[in-house]
């Protein structure tokens, strides 16, 4: 059993449910659509019943060996085979491969003349036989209503047509039947009485000049579905509801960290940069330095080898290298060595699920390591900041399944709700980065600041946001009882700083001198004082030597003159 | 298989040449089939004497011929000859809407 029918069994609500094969409308209809039981399609003309019709019996055949009818009242089968080669479906080869019969049903109101009573076995009798023939599961009548425009009574038609559902019934095939909208009901002719187990609407709206297609489950007896209206796209390979199947809120996370490009900023952010697969949001007044941020990240991830796509809504892509080059960065290097890629457009071009597309075609074919939006308020002039806000978050989730870091740049409009941006995806994103002017002392000067970052201690002190040929550089401003101080006013108070600390030192220098004098002076009068004590020593010294000498020599002569006086004794 | 009637070959005289070529579509031997046959048959033998030919094709037993004539309404009388090609559905009970139909008098 397929992903797909486990699904399908999981969430059938006990209803056999026959998936579709069409991206995003198995998941809105838990399964697919009722098996055995005709579902109506209907919508204004050029919305893509035929082709929604088409894919579901091409799908069928192909991926789940099930055989389809295409009873065509409108077209005929080469057109028809034409019309859907755009999608890549080859229904010659199906049909060779007796995997897929079209009958081309035609009605002429001025061929028939109505002469009595009536009934439509040849119908059933031709929607028979085609089913036998190749042992068909699905159905498509495709536009039924053609008949009622065709024939003349349309009360034998519509009893006709009920039988004609209950008879699908029977031989157990699921069916889609395709109504045009009429005015005020679902159908013109009130199809949606009879088929009335599963009803699906396509629509084709142009808000502000852009069409998008939108789909809505009007009514799905028996089953649990989405209830909400869908965008989707018809794009090269079929038609693509919801075309990022929103997973949800479940993937893993990394805590790996990426360099901003911008080294003071890594140190503000805890150490290290972004957290990998994170959403980061630069956001500021014009002419804040927001694109030079991001191009700063992205050539510090192309200089670690990782890739990086630059998606540009703004400016052209060249104009972005130059501006980066005058600041010092140069991206030739990165583009050329195939890890930076731009890709330009005005959003206005095309509808916000076409740009979503867009974007995860060029995301699966470059396989970025980091993605940059640049910037991502432009596009409320597509879609309003609800639709807005819900694009970002299929992006985001995309890109955090894949762990791809996510830089976006963020137009405010200044004043005093600088923290409010426009779209309101503050929420979604984890790094919050806040550029703003001060005005002080008649100039302007950029100031950085991290709002917020979740996950990781980060700075929340403002920096001085310097650009120069040197690069991007982050100063700190000036505090200094109670006043913040940035630019010029910043330079000439550390030039004050800078004279008061010399003259400081200075002063200290001279007070050393002055004590070493003293100390030399002081030093000479104890040398003085010292050698004088030591000539009152040798004085002394001489003086008992004398005394004693003297003494001797008198005792001597004594001894001697009494010797020479023959003493009596 | 089908079941061919042909009328006597016989006079001619001041009918017009071409031959009636005639085809009934029916599905199966409903009241509803039984009912146009016989209207048809009266109503040839009564305004296209000899220059008529009726071909009743059964689409139960041949399905496939209901794509060639692109028949959807049972029954249905295809007029195949004079050209232009002209469709009649119904049980042809209403006879002046037959001959409209098979361009045998002006529209009313």
């Amino acid at each position: 059993m397929s992903r797909k029918e486990r699904y399908a069994r999981e969430l059938g609500c006990g209803l056999d449910k026959v998936p579709t094969g069409i991206k995003g409308l198995d998941e809105i209809t838990a399964g697919g659509l009722p098996k055995g039981r005709p579902t109506l399609v209907c919508g204004p003309a050029g919305c893509g019943k035929t082709l929604m019709a088409m894919e579901f019996l091409v799908h069928g055949a192909v991926q789940f060996d099930e055989p389809g009818v295409f009873m065509a009242f409108e077209e005929t089968a080469p057109e028809l085979a034409k019309n859907v080669v755009s999608l890549g479906f080859n229904l010659a080869a199906l049909e060779r491969r007796k995997k897929l019969l079209v009958d081309h049903v035609r009605v002429e109101r001025n061929e028939i003349e109505e002469t009595g009573e009536f009934d439509l076995e040849g119908l059933f009798v031709r929607l028979g036989h085609a089913i036998d023939l190749i042992g068909a599961r699905r159905v498509v009548l495709d536009t039924i209503e053609s008949l009622f425009s065709a024939l003349p009574n349309p009360g034998i038609v519509r009893a006709e047509l009920r039988r004609l559902f209950g008879w699908l019934k029977d031989r157990g095939v699921t069916a889609i039947v395709t109504a045009e909208k009429g005015d005020g009901s679902l159908t013109r002719h009130g199809l949606e009485e009879y088929v009335a187990d599963c009803v699906l609407m396509l629509d084709h709206r142009v808000i502000n000049q852009i069409a998008t297609r939108r789909l809505r489950v009007v009514k799905y007896r028996g089953s649990v579905h989405g209830t909400n209206e869908y965008p989707f796209l018809i794009g090269h390979d079929g038609f693509s509801v919801l075309p990022i199947t929103s997973i949800g809120l479940d993937y893993a996370v990394s805590s790996e960290r990426v360099p901003t490009g911008v080294p003071r900023l890594d140190t503000m952010l805890g150490g290290g940069g972004y957290y990998r697969g994170s959403s980061v949001l630069a956001s500021g007044t014009a002419g804040t330095g927001k694109t030079s941020l991001a191009g700063a990240f992205a050539l510090a991830s192309c200089a670690r080898g990782e890739r990086c796509l630059y998606f540009a809504f703004e400016e052209a892509p060249s104009q972005i290298a130059r501006n980066l080059r005058s600041i010092g960065m140069d991206c030739e290097p990165a583009i050329a060595g195939g890890l930076l890629k731009f890709r330009a457009a005005r959003p206005t071009g095309q509808g916000l699920e076409s740009h979503l597309v867009e974007i995860r075609h060029l995301i699966d074919e470059f396989k970025p390591h980091a993605v940059i939006v640049d910037p991502v308020t432009n596009f409320v002039n597509v879609g309003g900041a609800e639709d807005v806000k819900s694009m970002l978050s299929r992006l985001i989730d995309l890109l955090k399944s894949r762990q791809i870091t996510l830089m976006c740049t963020s137009l405010t409009a200044g004043g005093d709700n600088e923290q409010q941006s426009e779209v309101g995806i503050s929420s979604l994103m984890d790094t919050w980065l806040l550029v703003r002017n001060l005005e002080t002392a008649g100039e302007r000067n950029r100031a950085l600041y991290v709002l917020k970052s979740r996950g990781m201690a980060h700075s929340n002190q403002v920096r001085e946001f310097v650009l120069s040929s040197r690069g991007i550089e982050l100063v700190d401003v000036y505090i200094g009882t109670g006043t913040v101080l940035t630019g010029s006013a910043r330079l000439a108070q550390e030039a004050r700083e800078r004279a008061e600390a010399l003259n400081a030192q200075q002063e200290i220098d001279a007070k050393r001198h002055a004590i070493e004098h003293q100390r030399a002076v002081t030093e000479a009068e104890i040398a003085a004082l010292t050698a004088k004590l030591k000539a009152g020593e040798e004085d002394m010294k001489r003086l008992t030597n004398g005394a004693a000498a003297r003494a001797g020599v008198l005792a001597a002569e004594q001894a001697a003159m009494s010797k020479r006086r023959m003493a009596d004794t | 298989m089908t079941r061919k009637s042909t009328p006597k070959p016989a006079k001619r005289v001041g009918r017009p040449k071409v031959a009636w070529n005639l085809r009934l579509y029916v599905a199966g031997q409903t009241p509803r089939c039984l009912q146009a046959f016989a209207n048809l048959k009266k109503l040839c033998d009564e305004h296209l004497p000899g220059v008529y030919h009726i071909e009743v094709i059964d689409l139960v037993q041949n399905p496939k011929l209901a794509q060639g004539d692109q028949i959807l309404a049972i029954p249905t009388l295809v007029r195949r000859l004079p050209t232009p090609v002209r469709k009649i559905i119904g049980d042809l009970s209403n006879t002046e809407r037959v001959l409209v139909g098979l361009d045998l008098r002006p529209h009313a």
